[in-house]
């Protein structure tokens, strides 16, 4: 293990090299387009090993993955925002295909207008695809994470693709210090990929997704709900592992932070929950017991963690960096979902905030955070649904 | 159940598609060249050929569609009603 | 030309799959498997073949075969091919086989990215100029005054000049063939087989369900499109341009038979001879037929 200087994108791509990636297909979005541009310089001066195609659209590069991994080789890409949702299909596609692909996700704000910074609607409307989501907030858990994730997809138990998702700018393009480890090192942690059930071979012709007719069909999608659910189990032995190998431990499936006391817990995904730290800190500071939850992995949601901390907190803050529209805060109300059947069921206020990159600081957090102990004190939830720093 | 939808490759993947036919190729030996023209063309490779090319409909998989006997350069190839075939009614 | 006995008699395409009776597409995909003696992974996107194949566990064809989404033929193809570099298979041939909306409509994009790359593979059209597989709807393939279920009276436009489309992009090998000659398609294919880089066959398919003929005649239209001038049989070694024998004698126009005679079998055309005959527009497909030659020759010689 090394310590580097990079971008988190820049870190992905060396990510890339670690896992011993052996077909990256890829095309250029702001603000993902770094990942590419450094896995093309890695792969031109012979330190990605792999193949790189060029493709001609996010659309492309998704099925080239599938074709890939499809063909036995471990696969990667990465993409933000529109280039996303151009992939829609292919997500499906390989969730249902139960191909281990990994795709780093650059979350940027959807069009129109354009608007290249950070919100989390493109990632948050693909939760239903399959694919296993992270939300990461720094360069070395970005870093770590992917190297951890083709270990999750590629677990017989799951054998589901993964998606890791880092905010645009505030983190894809922050220079950090990060831990790097060579590919040898990693090779105890994760061995080579080998399909464990079909693979593309002339030897051994298999067709894979023709027609299944209706006397079947829900059987297989019944294994993909499987797969997804058992990385709440395998994730944690993953991360003890990883830890016990490299020393790397990033909060598990929710990074708690000052939560075991804790009657106000803010709840967010990406730098914001990271930034919250120093929200809580100081508010501490001042005698409020608060802490902070980052929800690090999103799906599948991790319903029992929510529920043992709903047990002891009188009420979450939950923050979103985006809107189902019509319905609110994706991550408040799968919270509120999750506490449904649960007999501890604290007030769930929803923040919505810092679309489009709009700055979220220390001082919003706090905000927020005393907004919720005041309806814990007045035992008023107050307003469901709040759009903070919202102009007239 | 498989973890996703993979299938193996099988002689008679949707049964025995002979069952379609209306009509049925009967090949007229005698006058029959050994030409193989009809293997060449039969969509459904169901014409097994002998070494010296004398071919045999294969009536589980045959579909009747009648190109073997259209494209037969000695016209040696009848469509015969499969119930006049088979004796079935 | 290939002879008859010379040919592999180890069948791909399995009896008793789904494909309909008379289907023309098998008939190829046969040959063309023959010819590739089974070292391919097979890339289908959304077209008939997905179906033919049959219902899961099982599969009517013996290769290797991976289903995908209609318009990403190309790029998975692309995905498949650098995994088999990085596995060192570099003789597995990848081929995608797809049909006509799959590649002149909503796969194209995938295509033109593939070749531009140089990927080597082999991508095959098979053509029956119609989105059939839903129930025959017009596609950029579709022949002027065709009947389909979305234009009832008869298509407005030609089709498409995919070929010279693909030719922009400099393909290593690029034919064009037809389920009516099979001996042509399979030494095609058995010389794309030896070649690497970006290579493109494009297979000219009558249909009896979309095109409304007689199950039987499959070959003879085929053999009609060809007699007529209709559709030109030629083969493209990096630049060098041959007429396939089939069609280099139709290259006179006074060889070839009337276009009506092509026409008038099939029920898609039907409006141009009921109520009653339609001199004119029968008129305007017999002068596009010497237009394609036109473009052909005059692109390629």
């Amino acid at each position: 293990m090394k310590t580097m200087l990079m971008s988190a994108n820049y870190a992905a791509a060396r990510a890339v090299v670690s896992a011993r990636v052996e077909v990256v297909a890829a095309y250029p979005i702001t603000p993902a387009t770094t990942v590419p541009e450094q896995i093309a310089l890695l792969d031109e001066e012979g330190i990605y090993k792999g193949e790189f195609i060029r493709v001609e659209s996010e659309h492309s590069a998704m099925f080239a993955c599938i074709g890939a991994s499809s063909a036995g080789a471990r696969a990667f890409t990465a993409t933000s925002s529109n280039g996303l949702l151009l992939m829609d299909e292919a997500l499906h596609w390989a969730a249902a295909a139960r191909l281990p692909i990994v795709l780093a996700n650059i979350n940027r704000s959807v069009s129109p207008s354009w608007n290249i910074h950070v919100t989390h609607d493109d990632s948050m409307s693909k939760r239903d695809t399959g694919w296993i989501q992270f939300y990461v907030a720094s360069v070395d858990e970005f870093y770590h994470t992917i190297i951890q994730a083709f270990r999750l997809a590629e677990d017989e138990r799951v054998l589901m693709p993964v998606m890791v998702s880092a905010d645009g700018f505030v983190l894809s393009h922050t220079v950090s210090p990060f831990d790097y480890l060579e590919p040898e090192e990693v090779d105890e942690f994760l061995p080579p990929y080998k399909p464990p059930h079909w693979v593309m071979d002339p030897d051994n012709p298999i067709s894979h997704g023709n027609i299944v007719f209706p006397e079947y069909y829900q059987e297989f999608r019944y294994q993909m709900h499987e797969g997804s659910k058992n990385s709440l189990k395998v994730y944690p032995e993953i991360e003890a592992e990883y830890k016990k190998l490299f020393g790397k431990y990033f909060g598990g499936m929710i990074a708690q932070h000052r939560c075991d006391d804790a009657e106000v817990v803010f709840t967010a995904q990406g730098t914001v929950g990271a930034e919250a730290i120093d929200a809580v800190d100081e508010l501490r500071e001042q005698g409020y017991k608060v802490g902070v939850a980052r929800i690090r992995m999103y799906r599948p949601f991790p319903v029992e963690e929510i529920r043992k901390l709903a047990s002891h907190v009188k009420a979450f803050a939950s923050f979103d960096r985006g809107v189902s529209y019509g319905f609110g805060g994706h991550a408040a109300n799968d919270i509120r979902a999750a506490l449904y059947h649960s007999p501890h069921r604290p007030f769930v206020k929803s923040y919505i905030g810092g679309l489009g990159g709009r700055d979220v600081t220390v001082e919003d957090i706090k905000e927020i955070i005393l907004a919720t102990v005041r309806a814990v004190e007045t035992g008023e939830l107050g307003p469901e649904e709040t759009w903070h720093d919202l102009l007239e | 159940m498989p973890k996703s939808p993979y299938s193996v490759p099988v002689v008679g993947s949707t049964g025995k598609t002979g069952s379609w036919r209306t009509f049925d190729p009967v090949i007229d030996y005698d006058s029959c060249s050994r030409c193989r023209t009809c293997w060449l063309y039969c969509p459904e490779a169901s014409i097994d050929l002998e070494e010296d090319g004398t071919p045999h409909i294969d009536y589980d998989y045959c579909k009747g569609c009648g190109i073997c006997a259209q494209v037969c350069p000695k016209k040696c190839i009848e469509m015969v009603r499969t119930t006049e075939r088979t004796g079935a009614k | 030309m290939v002879a008859i006995r010379e040919m592999p008699m180890k069948e791909y395409v399995l009896k008793g799959n789904a494909a309909c009776a008379g289907c023309m597409d098998t008939l190829s995909l046969r040959h063309a498997l023959k010819a590739l003696e089974g070292d391919v992974i097979q890339v289908v996107p959304a077209c008939c073949t997905s179906v033919i194949q049959s219902l899961w566990p099982k599969s009517g064809l013996g290769v290797p075969v991976l289903n995908t989404a209609f318009m990403a033929a190309a790029a998975t193809a692309s995905g498949v091919r650098a995994a088999l570099k990085v596995k060192g298979r570099d003789d597995t041939q990848v081929m995608v086989w797809a049909g006509d909306g799959g590649t002149f409509d909503i796969g194209i994009q995938a295509l033109s990215g593939a070749f531009e790359r140089r990927t080597d593979f082999l991508y095959v059209c098979y053509n029956n100029q119609v989105y059939s597989n839903t129930g025959t709807q017009r596609s950029g393939a579709t022949p002027l005054y065709a009947q389909t279920t979305t234009t009832w009276y008869g298509k407005t436009e030609p089709e498409k000049m995919l070929d010279l489309v693909v030719a922009a992009h400099e393909p290593a090998y690029q034919a064009t063939a037809n389920a009516a000659y099979p001996r042509d398609l399979y030494d095609k294919f058995r010389r794309a087989r030896e070649i690497h880089g970006p290579k493109f066959i494009h297979i000219f398919i009558p249909c009896p369900q979309a095109w409304n003929y007689p199950v039987e005649k499959g070959v003879e239209v085929g053999k009609l499109a060809v007699e007529t001038g209709y559709w030109i049989l030629w083969e493209r070694i990096g630049d060098e341009f041959r007429l396939s024998p089939q069609s280099k004698r139709y290259q006179d126009p006074s060889k070839r038979k009337p276009i009506e005679e092509f026409l008038k079998l099939q029920g898609r055309f039907s409006r141009l001879f009921k109520p009653k005959k339609d001199e004119k527009k029968i008129a305007e497909l017999q002068a596009y037929v010497q237009h394609r030659w036109d473009i052909l020759l005059r692109t390629f010689t």
